[in-house]
Parts: C-alpha cells; sequence; structure tokens
C-alpha cells in the first residue's frame, strides 16, 4: 500500500487520466479523502493510504452552465450547448466536484438531489486541451 | 470558543469609496485615490495625511485584470504615502475585509496608531469569459474547475442543495433582487442603482423606441421570470442572481482609541473581529452553510460579548442572491432553513427588523472584488453615524456587522462595529 509521501497535488489529474478513483484513508481516523490528501486534517498527521472507491454515488448539488468558463467552450459547450456539474456523494463518505452526465439539460428542475451515480471518465476537448475528466452518469 | 481580544481599543475615524461601476479611463490606483480623498475629506476635525503610518490594500488580482503585480507600493505612490510600509492582502472576494482586519490588528498590537485600509479592482478591461476564468482561479484550479465549475455554479449548488433540504421552491431569490435594487436606488455610488420596477419601464420605452413589440410584466418577479429578460447565467440562478463585473475602491482610516477622540466626536469602534478557513465546496459536511463564516461570526461575538440579536443591521456578502440568504442564517440572523421566509417577509428590509445589505450589496452596489470588503465597512461607518442620506435606517442604530467571504467560503471575516 502507498504511503503519504507519495501524495501530491497532481496524483488526482494523475489517476484520473488513468481512469482511476483514489482516495487517501487516514490511519488515526479510518476517514477517507478525495482527491487523495497527504495530512489528516484532524490529527494533523501524514499517515494516509491510498485506496480505490467504488465509483457509486448520489448527486448532492448541481447547477447546469450556461456561461462556461474557456476550457469548457474549447470543449464544445456553449448557452447552445449546456452542460450539468455537480457535487457527488460517494457511498463510501467522502463527496468530490464533476461532469454530471444522463441528466435532462434542458430541464433542469427534472433533475434531482440524491439522483444515483456512477462514475464515467470521459475524453473531453480538443487538441492540446484533451484529456480525460471525472464525470458521473445517471444510473436508472 | 476562546475569547480572544484586541491589546487595545481601534475605531474607525473615516471612510470612503469610489463609485462603483465601469470607469474604461481608470485604473485600479485612479479609483483608489477616489475612495482615498473621499476618506481624508470627512474626518471631522481634519488630518495631516502625513501622520498615516501603513497602509493595507485589498486586491484579489491585479496581475490578470490589469497585467500588474506588486500593486500596494504602487497605489502608495500615487496618493502620495510612500515610503511607508505598503502591503497587499489578497484573499480573493475577502480580500479587503481581511486587510481592514490586518489594520485593525496592526493598531492593536501598539506598532501604528493610524492606519489607511481598504481595496480596489478594475475588472472591467476583460471580457466576460476572461473575467469568468480570473475569478475561478478563486476556487481550486486542480481539484474543482477541471470539473467545469465557474463561480456562478458554484453557488448554484447550494442553491439546489437548499432548494432540497429545505423543500422549498427558488422564488424567495428573486426577492433578494428586488430588495437590493431598492436600496442600490438610493446609494448614488451603486453600479446599477435602479429598482427591478424602473429597469423594466426602460427596457419597455427601449423596445417601443426601436419600434419592436413592448414586453408586459405583471410586475417585478414576472420581469425576473422572463428568461429573455433576466437569462440564466448557471441554473438555477439567472443574471439578476448575479453580481456584477465592477471597477471600484474603497479606503477606511483605523486609529487607536487614544487619538479617535481628537479626530472626531464620533468615532465607530471595532468590538469584534474573525476570521476562518476552508477546503474546496465537495469537501464541506453541509452544502446549505459556510462553514468557515459560522466559525469567523462565533470568534467576533464572542470578543465583542454581544449575540445575533444584538447586531442592528448587516452588510453581508451577496455575490448571488443565495448567499445572502444563506449568510443570514450564518450570522444567526434567522434559524438554518429560515432565511428564506425572512427575505419573502421582508425582514431584511430597510424598515425590516433585521436591515441587509442597506448599500444595496454587492448585488445592486457592485462587486469590485478586492473592494468589496472595505466597501461594506464603508456603509456600516456611514449607517452608524446617521450619514446615509435617503437610506438611512431609523432608530439610530448603534452596532453594525460586515460578512465578507472568499471564493465558496474557503475565506470568510466578520467585523463587528460600535457607535458608543
Amino acid at each position: 500500500m502507498e504511503q503519504s509521501g507519495v501524495i501530491t497535488a497532481a496524483l488526482f489529474e494523475k489517476s484520473i487520466a488513468e481512469k482511476k478513483l483514489l482516495a487517501s484513508k487516514s490511519r488515526s481516523t479510518g476517514e477517507l479523502f478525495i482527491p487523495a490528501r497527504p495530512v489528516t486534517p484532524e490529527t494533523v498527521l501524514t499517515d494516509m493510504d491510498l485506496v480505490p472507491l467504488s465509483g457509486r454515488g448520489t448527486l448532492a448539488g448541481f447547477s447546469v452552465v450556461a456561461i462556461a468558463p474557456s476550457s469548457m467552450l474549447k470543449a464544445g459547450y456553449d448557452r447552445k450547448n449546456q452542460y450539468c456539474v455537480g457535487i457527488v456523494k460517494l457511498e463510501e463518505g467522502p463527496s468530490i466536484s464533476a461532469q454530471i452526465l444522463g441528466v435532462d439539460i434542458a430541464h433542469p428542475e427534472s433533475i434531482k438531489i440524491g439522483t444515483s451515480l456512477v462514475v464515467e471518465f470521459i475524453e473531453r476537448g480538443e487538441g492540446e486541451s484533451k484529456g480525460v475528466a471525472l464525470a458521473f452518469r445517471y444510473n436508472a | 470558543m476562546k475569547r480572544r481580544k484586541l491589546g487595545r481599543g481601534v475605531s474607525i475615524v473615516a471612510a470612503g469609496m469610489s463609485s462603483f461601476g465601469v470607469f474604461p479611463g481608470k485604473v485600479s490606483r485612479d479609483l483608489f485615490l477616489d475612495a482615498y480623498l473621499e476618506m481624508i475629506g470627512c474626518v471631522d476635525r481634519g488630518i495631516d495625511p502625513k501622520d498615516i503610518e501603513a497602509i493595507y490594500l485589498g486586491n484579489y488580482s491585479s496581475d490578470i485584470f490589469e497585467g500588474q503585480g506588486h500593486t500596494a507600493p504602487i497605489v502608495a505612490d500615487w496618493i502620495g504615502l510612500t515610503p511607508r510600509a505598503a502591503v497587499r492582502i489578497e484573499d480573493a472576494c475577502a480580500s479587503s475585509g481581511v486587510a481592514f482586519r490586518q489594520a485593525v490588528l496592526a493598531v492593536a498590537s501598539g506598532a501604528y496608531d493610524i492606519v489607511l485600509a481598504g481595496g480596489m479592482e478594475k475588472m472591467t478591461n476583460l471580457p466576460t469569459e476572461k473575467v469568468t476564468d480570473a475569478l475561478a482561479t478563486a476556487g481550486d484550479m486542480m481539484f474543482e474547475i477541471p470539473a467545469g465549475f465557474t463561480f456562478p455554479s458554484f453557488y448554484a449548488v447550494m442553491a439546489t442543495a437548499y432548494a432540497s433540504r429545505y423543500n422549498v421552491g427558488l422564488e424567495f431569490l428573486k426577492h433578494v433582487t428586488i430588495k437590493n435594487h431598492n436600496n442600490g436606488s438610493l446609494n448614488p455610488k451603486a453600479q446599477f442603482g435602479q429598482k427591478i420596477s424602473d429597469l423594466m419601464e426602460a427596457k419597455k420605452k427601449a423596445a417601443a423606441a426601436k419600434g419592436k413589440p413592448v414586453p408586459e410584466w405583471s410586475d417585478e418577479m414576472a420581469f425576473l421570470a422572463d428568461e429573455r429578460a433576466n437569462p440564466t447565467i448557471a441554473w438555477p440562478l439567472q443574471l439578476f442572481d448575479c453580481s456584477p463585473i465592477s471597477d471600484g475602491a474603497a479606503a477606511v482610516l483605523v486609529v487607536s482609541d487614544e487619538i479617535a477622540r481628537s479626530l472626531t466626536d464620533t468615532p465607530i469602534h471595532i468590538i469584534g473581529t474573525g476570521q476562518a478557513s476552508d477546503g474546496a465546496l465537495h469537501a464541506r459536511k453541509e452544502l446549505t452553510s459556510i462553514a468557515s463564516a459560522r466559525l469567523a461570526v462565533e470568534e467576533a461575538y464572542t470578543m465583542a460579548g454581544i449575540g445575533p440579536k444584538d447586531v442592528d443591521l448587516a452588510e453581508v456578502h451577496d455575490c448571488f442572491t443565495i448567499a445572502e440568504v444563506i449568510a443570514t442564517e450564518d450570522l444567526g440572523f434567522f434559524p438554518v432553513g429560515e432565511g428564506c421566509r425572512a427575505v419573502v417577509e421582508g425582514k431584511t428590509r430597510r424598515d425590516g427588523g433585521k436591515p441587509i445589505n442597506t448599500s444595496g450589496g454587492l448585488k445592486s452596489k457592485g462587486h469590485p472584488v478586492g473592494a468589496s470588503g472595505a466597501g461594506q465597512v464603508v456603509e456600516i461607518w456611514k449607517q452608524l453615524r446617521g450619514v446615509a442620506g435617503e437610506r438611512q435606517v431609523d432608530g439610530g442604530p448603534s452596532i453594525g456587522l460586515t460578512h465578507n467571504v472568499g471564493g465558496t467560503g474557503q475565506t470568510t471575516v466578520v467585523n463587528i462595529f460600535e457607535r458608543k
């Protein structure tokens, strides 16, 4: 099992690129964190181990974005092609920011908090900005 | 909570601000000079600017907005106050609330007797897309922003979580907009100093002048519900749920209580101050409350020896309408889940029991991010001295509070003021 020393800030992006959902688990409190972090806040100890997560969770809050940032404009999103972004509470406990797929973008009032979701690693963007992004899909 | 206290008493004896808005001919140092000169001009018994000993300036990102770093000495030089120590403080949209607090702590420590605190931001040189990107850097660029988040969408997440948790519709957000524009219409320095009803009439006239069909709205709520008049930015938040992109500056003169009385008969005392930090929005235990705000205000209330009932009015960080409602709960003015009802019932109007954002708030007055926290202090200073003009709250308010948030609550700073 890997130790706190290898948990850098870049590990999150690297693990997403490898299509892995990694958390760190505190030896002192048992708490899980995603993105993985090297220090347990409660005890301020560098006592983390890396553990994989199942990728199942529920929607805790969301938005359908009409005015996109330039990174999402480059990926083809704009007022006419909107996307959903949200916070997903994973079944193991921690929550993470992600794009939300498979929901009715045209009718955001139909999107429900608590909806079941499952992880999906998506290719997003074109050319230099192309990369793997973390998303969760509506799990019917 | 541990009761912190200031090393000695600290007061404000003057405050000023530039107009907030879009000023193509002015950069941030010009705007700060406007604020500074107004401040110097309103010291009751006058002050020699040479007596100012240090400068604490809030500024979020002159680097991105103006291509200029190291802003504090540049501003100090422009207003003629070099070689005094000049400090720039960056805590996103809380920059000048924090700069003000640092000035208070510096005077309380005894290091200085007279300090200039304030902030400025020049945002309108960049197109909206670039401003959106610049503001996004107040979020976590590695852990949050890659998901596709913008600032409106962060607060939209809080709004959807709030509606779900308390099982309410989001119509109440429009009441925040209407109230803050009503207040802003009485503030000559506001960027959007018009009531929503005035904006409706202006749109009708513009349509008629162009020979286009004149839109019909039954009332302000109908206008705000119209997607053409009020387009969605990040559902459920629409344009009028969002504070604008603004240029502006604000300045406050912070002095020790010992010398305050030699400058004015009506100093405004700082009786409480608190600040706290937090991580990414997704890592919070709750999405319907800002934990750093609860910690900051508890620290400030404990220092002041007061509670939420004692606060006569407050300027809170309404960068988005949902943020004001959550703030009024985090500050203890209303129980959780009841802030939405309070605004609908008019409790936060100027003539309500707990006036919130009498200046028009960031929503109507404008949100030049690095100036907003100091701008809040300017309003409380005016209200407590009874010089807020047409928007003056009746009954001689004696205790006021400012609540200034950076990001989605990675920083919150709260300051409490009293006219004794």
